[in-house]
């Protein structure tokens, strides 16, 4: 390194791997010691030889790869003015009380300094872990508040226990999920290796047959949440819905949308509520605007259908169909989205309503493309979505 | 740049691959720190060719190991020959030995039969073991690829600890279909491996397609280039540019904008949906033939 004179260049490379641990880059000493020895190796005579060796062993993944010439730079060219303001940005956390008013803010609740609103709000998320674990609710659950529209619960109480069930749907649904089977359609092959080896036993006379069967795997689900203004009255508990189902089913993913696509997974996984719901209320900002259904599919489509999705994918939306992009957007979306899920499955709040015909331009471009459509307006609705997944 | 790998370059090159700095390096770095390198981008930029290239540079065995969902220490690994040991046990049974010196017989490494990875670490030669599209794999196959990556050592509970004769340079490439597990990235080299740009295309064009005419070349990359900035499903990779450049030198073709309706029918070498194809109109190929020529 050409420009390291003032101090030896290990304190100078040790540096630079703090620096990109600060970055966001899992390193650890084993790592200032491969650049060490990278840069032993290389021997290059210029910067930038050094930069290309250094990239290669100190990135992990393709975002790393596009950030580090910056962070390079900012290093070796400028030292500290990055880093120090980096240093700050990661500290930043909002207070409590600013959490709670974000929150409400971004679940479109009307007045978000009313202070008994606020506590109420933390409290019906704040539920104990293991809260999924009380078997099938569905079937025991007959309170009067299931069966009511979503809109209509008013009461602070209300809301809180409507949360509650739509978490504990959603952890009710994975684990009887988990325990399905499935038969195998042509029996399950022997398996050689433990025959054999059981036979030695047996003097060479394979008796005890092993068998091997395909394990269980579980479907995925990818839940794309419509949080846009006309959703307003039921996102909060679809959102709780999709903590439980996130929090609980590691092959599921959840995306929320507006106007833009963002991928909420981690956030719901949050273990501490209290932090899940400030890293959502920072992601949902511009939360109950239009919606743009047709462009948030193809962002979702190109950014994250190759991760999110596999043969066995659930693509559920939930929304009410008002878009504001044009209908033929969304049909071509869904066509090719269609081609890398397995399913895709349209819950659909107004479709609760009585006399309801999917009139909005975009549910009915979509109509003919779903695989399943069901109304999801009140609570039961929702806990009737398990056996539609058993379904598919 | 210094010798070493300018060295490196040139060796590489004759082996019909050209590489850029960046991959250079970390080809070098690689071989040098004997750490395994990690290849991530688009599919059609050429990951796997490094593999292949570095195999021939070297003049030794490339082993692969294609990943799927699946994939068990069975077909990748090892696996013993349940035949041959079936046979083996009633071909002694009337000869009076004893049960456990069957054992040790039919459990032996004439019986195994050694999959890729196996294979790879009791090579005497260090091969190129190239890992595919690693993201394919299961997460549980992630882990145990971990531990050989670190170890190079495979326990065979019937025989005991296989320890690595050679340490094979090892690529491993991914498509990010799921994200890796960081113990993984952590282990590797890593490197990003973007579209060719212009010149870098140029290159593996004339070297790869024998006898093409430069300004039909120059045109043919000019026109991938700007069909890659097109809304496409599929981007065409350095492959799909070798297949078309071939089939318009067979067709004759000297001047891309002069014989357009060959252009536009195939261009199939290009596009691989239908979706593209559409959306790849005759005008849209006049526009980029336009612009190549």
């Amino acid at each position: 390194m050409t420009d390291a004179v003032s101090s030896p260049i290990t304190d100078r490379v040790a540096g630079f791997v703090g620096h990109l641990r600060l970055n966001g880059f899992a390193l650890g000493p084993a790592e200032s010691e491969l650049a060490l020895n990278v840069l032993d190796a290389v021997g290059a005579p210029d910067a930038d030889g050094d930069r290309r060796a250094l990239k290669t062993a100190l990135c992990a993944d393709h975002d790393q790869w596009q950030r580090f010439d910056d962070l390079f730079e900012a290093y070796w060219h400028a030292r500290g003015r990055v880093r120090e303001r980096l240093v700050e940005r990661d500290d930043i956390r909002p207070a409590k009380s600013a959490v709670a008013s974000l929150w409400d803010r971004s679940l479109g609740r009307a007045e978000a300094d009313d202070a008994d609103q606020r506590a109420s709000t933390s409290e019906a998320v704040d539920e104990p872990e293991g809260d999924g674990g009380h078997g099938r609710l569905v079937a025991s659950r007959q309170s009067t508040m299931f069966r009511r529209d979503l809109r209509e619960i008013a009461e602070r109480d209300e809301i809180a226990e409507a949360e509650r069930l739509a978490y504990r749907l959603a952890s009710a649904i994975r684990i009887n999920r988990s325990r399905r089977r499935r038969a195998a359609p042509r029996g399950e092959p022997i398996d050689l290796r433990r025959t054999l080896r059981a036979s030695l036993a047996r003097g060479g006379e394979p008796v005890d047959l092993y068998r091997r069967r395909r394990p269980v795997r579980p479907v995925r689900v990818v839940l794309l949440l419509d949080v846009s203004g006309s959703m307003q009255a039921y996102s909060r508990y679809f959102l709780q819905f999709a903590r439980g189902l996130v929090g609980g089913w590691y092959e599921a993913e959840a995306f929320i949308f507006h106007t833009r696509l963002i991928k909420v997974s981690d956030a719901l996984r949050e273990r501490d509520p209290l932090r899940a719901m400030a890293r959502l209320s920072l992601m949902t900002q511009g939360i109950g605007g239009g919606t743009r259904i047709g462009d948030s599919l193809r962002v979702f489509k190109d950014r994250h259908a190759a991760s999110a999705l596999n043969s066995r994918s659930v693509v559920m939306i939930l929304s009410d169909g008002y878009d504001t992009g044009a209908p033929e957007v969304i049909e071509r979306e869904l066509t090719r989205l269609k081609k890398k899920a397995r399913r895709i499955v349209w819950l659909n709040p107004l479709a609760g309503w009585k006399g309801y015909e999917p009139v909005a331009r975009a549910m009915t471009a979509a109509m003919p493309l779903l695989d399943g459509f069901a109304p999801v307006t009140t609570l039961e609705d929702l806990a009737r979505i398990e056996p539609m997944l058993e379904r598919l | 740049m210094t010798a070493a790998l300018d060295d490196l370059k040139t060796r590489l090159a004759d082996t019909g691959f050209i590489a850029d700095d960046q991959i250079a390096v970390a080809i070098d770095l690689s071989m040098k720190l004997e750490r395994p390198l990690l290849l991530e981008g688009a599919a059609g930029v050429g990951k796997t060719e490094v593999a292949k290239a570095l195999a021939d540079m070297l003049g030794v065995r490339l082993i692969r190991l294609q990943c799927y969902e699946g994939l068990d220490a069975a077909s990748a690994i090892y696996e013993w020959n349940y035949q041959r040991q079936l046979l083996a046990i009633k071909a002694h049974e009337g000869s009076g030995e004893t049960a456990e010196a069957i054992e040790e017989k039919i459990f032996s490494e004439t019986y195994l039969l050694k999959r890729p990875l196996l294979t790879a670490i009791s090579t005497a030669v260090p091969p190129v073991l190239l890992i595919d599209e690693i993201d394919r794999a299961d997460t549980e196959f992630e882990a145990y690829l971990l531990e050989l990556l670190s170890d190079f050592q495979v326990s065979v509970p019937e025989i005991g600890t296989i320890e690595a004769v050679s340490r094979p340079h090892v690529i491993l490439t991914s498509n990010g279909t799921r994200d890796l597990s960081d113990a993984l990235r952590r282990r590797c080299l890593y490197s990003y491996v973007e579209f060719p740009d212009r010149a870098k295309e140029l290159a593996i064009l004339k070297r790869r397609v024998e006898d093409i005419e430069e300004q039909l070349a120059r045109q043919i990359v000019a026109f991938v280039q700007a069909l890659r900035q097109e809304d496409l499903e599929k981007v065409p990779g350095i492959a799909e540019t070798l297949d078309w450049a071939a089939a318009l030198a067979n067709l004759d073709v000297r001047v891309l904008s002069e014989s357009l309706e060959t252009v536009q029918s195939t261009l199939i070498c290009l596009l691989k949906t239908e979706h593209d194809l559409k959306a790849v109109q005759p005008e849209v190929t006049a526009r980029l033939a336009g612009r190549a020529a």
